[in-house]
């Protein structure tokens, strides 16, 4: 019996997402009194590899396949669901980001096991097996009981903290046949040396408030001055304003970043539904009865293109840049 | 070819949600019920399709797993402009329910594109497109912010971390769609809703499949303590409580 957990690479190398999501595993499978495997599909050095023992991982399974290069979800199902077999894994734990979103769906139907899918605490019990998770976008909890005899879990981004616990390891690589891919990447774009919205741990966003898309340097300054990424309300992403990959909120990215900045923005339900996860929400608004500030920890009343100079200065001094 | 739209009914996304029988159920009191905001985009994108005779779309059929109160949610696809609608006559009572009931009746009765929400607004499980492609044994993509159709062949754009990619497959396929699949959620005009009061709601009993998970109960979120509000003239309190309450920079 163990618990698996599927740990995706970017271009071969794992980050902090990966370590949460071991950390997590790590603790289930102490719950459940069991071992804990991690796999990884694709290309991946042993000195990457055994990176996730420092959280737990004892047994790190590498399955290689030269299509596993891009996302096929019928292969990565098929390769993750043989792993789960072979080590007879009672939980199966992914990310709720897209890829788990992509795949965790597949492999529970394969598995016959029950899915909790965003769940953001460890299990409340194991017999009965309940899990804690958002619903309603957030503006309500449930307790979610799995009845199922293997289970699939899907962990919320940003919402369980790094655990070390260093353990031996042992690394198996596996060389596993797959089909063709049956979707085929025929083109990708992507840019790079950008903070990615859904890793950020800071969050600095705009909205109507900016009143013009060519208000955004101070915005952009500030973000660059805490290492943060940059993010924008709908309507701003549907005047054009700022690309729709930065819209946070509902329909847009959900995100849990530890500091967010609510620049401009009113805080509408929907916005409030993309960043409810924050740990501190920093309000600047004009309007001093707008919904952000009951969502907020700290709050400005004011007009945002005069408070964010300031502000950029402000952190500048603390922040040396 | 044929496209399925499967929609979910869920509240209004305005709803100030509340519970009732010691947080065990919803209540439905006073909510307006709407098609998940995922799926109405979702249905926008298949009907443009439909609009331009090169992408020799035939049909736009909508799929719902629901009781009969949630037909006026399918009515309102058919006025938006669904051709026809399914109806799988039972309670959604989990995803993986929904997606075995949705995968009888595509057993049945075939299609080439298969869209479905990202989400559902609702229970935000994510799973429910995913399980339908399984189910199939069909491929699927997820994360899908456009799809087009050119020499009858399907392109669909994935987005990814940092970026996007295009990818290309056949038919049948479970396009699993997110935000940029349409710009702006078509509405229903009045020739529209008129039609819509004629076109077939076709419902389907029931397979036996059963659900793997249960909602226990409810709870709301802890209220977060009230906001400090700072002197716009004086951001370097704001530092100070950055660095030294919350220790976030």
């Amino acid at each position: 019996m163990s618990v698996l957990v599927f740990v995706e690479n970017w271009d071969g190398r794992f980050k902090k997402l990966s370590f949460e999501l071991v950390s997590y595993a790590s603790k289930v499978a102490e719950m459940l009194g069991s071992g804990i495997t991690a796999v990884s599909l694709g290309t991946v050095e042993d000195a990457e590899l055994s990176k996730l023992a420092a959280y737990g991982a004892s047994k790190v399974i590498s399955a290689e396949n030269d299509h596993f290069a891009f996302l096929d979800n019928q292969n990565y199902t098929s390769a993750i669901a043989d792993v789960a077999i072979k080590e007879n894994a009672k939980v199966v734990i992914l990310s709720n980001n897209n890829m788990g979103k992509a795949i965790a769906p597949r492999i529970a139907v394969r598995l016959k096991a029950g899915l909790g899918a965003g769940v953001s605490r460890l299990p409340l019990s194991i017999d009965p097996f309940v899990v804690y998770k958002k619903v309603f976008s957030g503006n309500a909890f449930a307790n979610l009981s799995i009845k199922s005899e293997v289970k699939v879990l899907t962990l919320a981004q940003n919402s369980f903290e790094i655990i070390e616990k260093p353990v031996p390891v042992v690394i198996e690589k596996l060389r596993v046949e797959a089909a063709e891919n049956k979707t085929v990447v025929k083109d990708t774009q992507k840019q790079s040396g950008k903070i990615l919205l859904t890793d950020a741990e800071i969050v600095v966003s705009g909205g109507r408030g900016m009143k013009s898309p060519d208000n955004w340097a101070p915005l952009v300054e500030l973000a660059g001055i805490l290492g943060a990424a940059t993010a924008c309300s709908r309507p701003v992403s549907d005047e054009g304003w700022r690309g729709h990959e930065e819209h946070t909120g509902q329909t847009g990215k959900i995100i849990a970043p530890n500091l967010y900045f609510a620049i401009g923005i009113s805080g509408a339900t929907q916005h409030l539904a993309g960043v409810s996860g924050s740990k501190y929400i920093v309000a600047i608004n004009t309007d001093k009865d707008a919904p952000i500030f009951e969502a907020a920890q700290y709050g400005i009343v004011g007009d945002a293109l005069k408070v964010l100079p300031k502000l950029v200065e402000a952190f500048r001094e603390v922040k040396g840049k | 070819m044929n496209i399925l739209v499967c929609i979910s009914n869920v509240p209004d996304t305005t709803t100030k949600v509340k519970f009732i029988d010691e947080f065990k159920k919803l209540d439905t009191s006073g909510i307006q019920w709407v098609i998940n905001p995922w799926d109405e985009l979702s249905l926008t994108r298949a009907l443009e399709l439909k609009d331009d005779p090169s992408k020799g779309i035939q049909k736009v059929t909508v799929a719902h797993v629901g009781l009969a109160g949630s037909e006026p949610t399918i009515r309102k696809a058919l006025a938006i402009g669904a051709d026809d609608a399914i109806r799988v006559n039972a309670e959604p009572a989990d995803g993986i329910f929904v997606a075995a009931q949705l995968a009888e009746v595509l057993k049945k009765e075939a299609y080439d594109i298969i869209l479905c929400g990202i989400e559902s607004s609702d229970y935000n499980g994510s799973m429910v497109g995913g399980m339908l492609a399984e189910f199939l044994d069909v491929p699927s993509v997820s994360s899908v912010s456009g799809i087009n159709i050119e020499n009858g062949g399907i392109d669909l754009t994935r987005e990814i971390d940092g970026g996007k990619e295009v990818i290309v497959t056949g038919v049948p396929v479970v396009a699993i769609v997110q935000k940029g699949i349409a710009k702006e959620p078509r509405i229903a005009a009045m020739r529209g809703i008129m039609m819509a009061r004629t076109k077939p709601i076709r419902v389907f009993e029931p397979s036996g499949s059963r659900p793997m998970t249960e909602l226990l109960n409810y709870e709301k979120p802890k209220p977060r303590a009230a906001c400090k509000y700072i002197d716009p003239e004086n951001p370097k309190q704001l530092v100070e409580l950055l660095q030294n309450e919350a220790k976030v920079i």
